[in-house]
């Protein structure tokens, strides 16, 4: 499909959008693992650090980048080029296939940056653990990225960059990017309701976890829904279609 | 006339109003109107006329209020599916980080019929910044770029909103001769403009609005001799224009400087009281109408 051979071309034309999404992550990892490689037992779990940062800043980065499909949305619709898109063939189905794609081809290049980087430092996974904890990722960034479509379709191309970054910065914090949520109390409840912290999870497989139960599937498909049908409501709002 | 309603554009009765915080502004107040395919139509008036909150229903880019919009038989909706409706926006930015080949090649490729892309860029020449970002380029060829977009779909309808702003007067020149080369391959044109010069000399016909509402409907000339006016020039420094709309035969007064520009329906009346009135009015000269004349009347 030519149309979204360009709309790739373009996404990693622009350096900032690039920057964000590969380079942040990859350069965290490689700031915190490199110095500290040896170390094989983080915090007491017997898990080793490059192999723990490798699979949070995996899920970290992919997440950021299927939500900054919001930016380029809302960047697009402020300039005016929304309602150009409008008077193509281009089908609403289409566009947002197109978007998600764009997005998930972004969070796959960084997963797979960091799966490389973290080889590098001798982190060795099986097989299974690989595919599995990357099964599950993919999966867990369905519900951001409808929340992507949906925060670009809400908010204006001034204010979506805080938006976009406030909104992942508090999923990840609650979700337990940044350290483990406790395995009990008000906090632990409040982010098993999130797909952040099933997507921990699901990044966690890597390090012998057993991704997700019933309760974290129903999470993931119940944010998808909500998200997905608030972004169609807000697309048709913005563009008196329906 | 009725050729509209299967084979080109069928407007009944098409309303809009928008809220503000002011209150509700009616843009459009009712237009019905029939252009038959093939025809290149001029949408005429002054800024707030109402012209693009009309071409953006007719595009299907918002919704009207009330009354309905055909094109080719269907609503705009399907009209754009089916990529028969190329169109030229006002303002809007492109697209950034792609070239201008490779964004004009990224629409083409949603066209059933798309133009040849190098052959389009040759066409409004833009071939020499075929290269550059689109985020580099200056206003006038972003327009230009603009344009390209419209004719590479290769639409049987053209809808352009104030196609030539801010464009010098040669660009706007070679814009117009290359769009009446493409006009008359059967396609049908629809442009706004406030350019009189431009409905005059490309359309076979004009649409006046003013006011939300179609004031006058026809081929230039004919709008000219509806208002079968002539216009009265004179140098009369000092006299409100308010004065001198009250005399007989004037219909509408326009003041430039110390010079004012009366326009009128019998110009034989108005002279005689002009002259009566007025005694040091001088450089007096009687003109035939133009269709800035009738535009400043009509709109009023």
């Amino acid at each position: 499909m030519t149309y979204l051979r360009y709309e790739l071309l373009r996404t990693i034309r622009n350096r900032r959008f690039f920057i964000i999404s590969l380079a942040i992550p990859v350069v965290i990892y490689i700031l915190v693992a490199a110095p500290n490689h040896h170390a094989q037992n983080l915090a007491g779990t017997g898990i080793p650090l490059k192999v723990y940062f490798m699979v949070s800043l995996a899920g970290f980065g992919s997440m950021n980048a299927v939500l900054s499909a919001g930016t380029r949305i809302a960047a697009e619709r402020t300039t005016g080029w929304n309602r150009q898109l409008r008077l193509t063939p281009l089908s609403t189905r289409a566009y947002f296939a197109t978007k998600v794609v764009t997005g998930y081809a972004v969070a796959g290049a960084t997963i797979a940056l960091l799966y490389l980087v973290g080889a590098g430092f001798g982190v060795r996974l099986g097989a299974t653990h690989w595919a599995e904890m990357t099964g599950y990722m993919l999966v867990g960034l369905i519900p951001f990225t409808a929340l992507g479509i949906l925060l670009g379709h809400l908010v204006t191309a001034d204010a979506v960059g805080p938006t976009v970054g406030g909104v992942g910065a508090f999923l990840a914090f609650l979700g337990g990017f940044w350290f483990p949520v406790g395995q009990s109390g008000v906090l632990h409840y409040v982010a098993q309701a999130l797909p952040s912290y099933w997507l921990v999870q699901a990044s966690h497989v890597g390090l012998g976890g057993s991704g997700w139960g019933r309760e974290g599937w129903l999470v993931i498909a119940i944010w998808t829904v909500a998200a997905a049908r608030l972004a169609m409501r807000a697309y048709a709002r913005d563009t008196g279609r329906s | 006339m009725s050729a509209g309603v299967d084979t080109g554009i069928a407007l009944r009765g098409l309303k809009k109003t928008y809220r503000t915080s002011d209150g509700p502004i009616e843009a459009v107040r009712g237009i019905d109107l029939d252009i038959a395919a093939g025809q290149t139509l001029a949408l005429l008036g002054p800024n707030g006329a109402g012209k693009s909150t009309t071409i953006d229903m007719l595009l299907g880019l918002s919704r009207p209020d009330g009354g309905t919009v055909t094109v080719f038989g269907g609503t705009p909706e399907q009209a754009v599916a089916a990529g028969s409706v190329g169109a030229m926006l006002q303002a809007g930015a492109l697209m950034r980080d792609l070239t201008v080949r490779e964004l004009l090649l990224q629409l083409a490729s949603l066209y059933p019929q798309a133009e040849d892309v190098d052959k389009t860029m040759e066409l409004v020449e833009i071939t020499e910044i075929a290269n550059q970002r689109t985020q580099k380029l200056s206003g006038g060829q972003a327009q230009r770029v603009r344009f390209a977009m419209a004719l590479l779909t290769n639409a049987d309808l053209l809808v352009l909103d104030e196609p030539t702003v801010g464009m010098d007067v040669e660009s706007r020149h070679a814009f117009w001769t290359t769009m009446r080369r493409l006009a008359s391959g059967g396609r049908t044109v629809l442009f706004a403009t406030h350019y009189l010069e431009e409905a005059d000399e490309f359309a076979d016909r004009v649409v006046l609005m003013a006011h939300g509402e179609v004031v006058a409907d026809g081929t230039p000339n004919e709008i000219k001799a509806k208002v079968g006016s002539k216009t009265i020039r004179a140098t009369l420094p000092d006299v409100p224009a308010a004065d001198l709309e009250r005399l007989p035969g004037v219909t509408a007064v326009e003041r430039r400087g110390t010079g004012v520009v009366l326009a009128c329906s019998d110009s034989d009346a108005a002279i005689r009281a002009l002259v009566a009135a007025f005694p040091e009015a001088h450089n007096i000269e009687i003109g035939g109408g133009s269709l800035e004349e009738a535009f400043l009347e009509l709109t009023a």
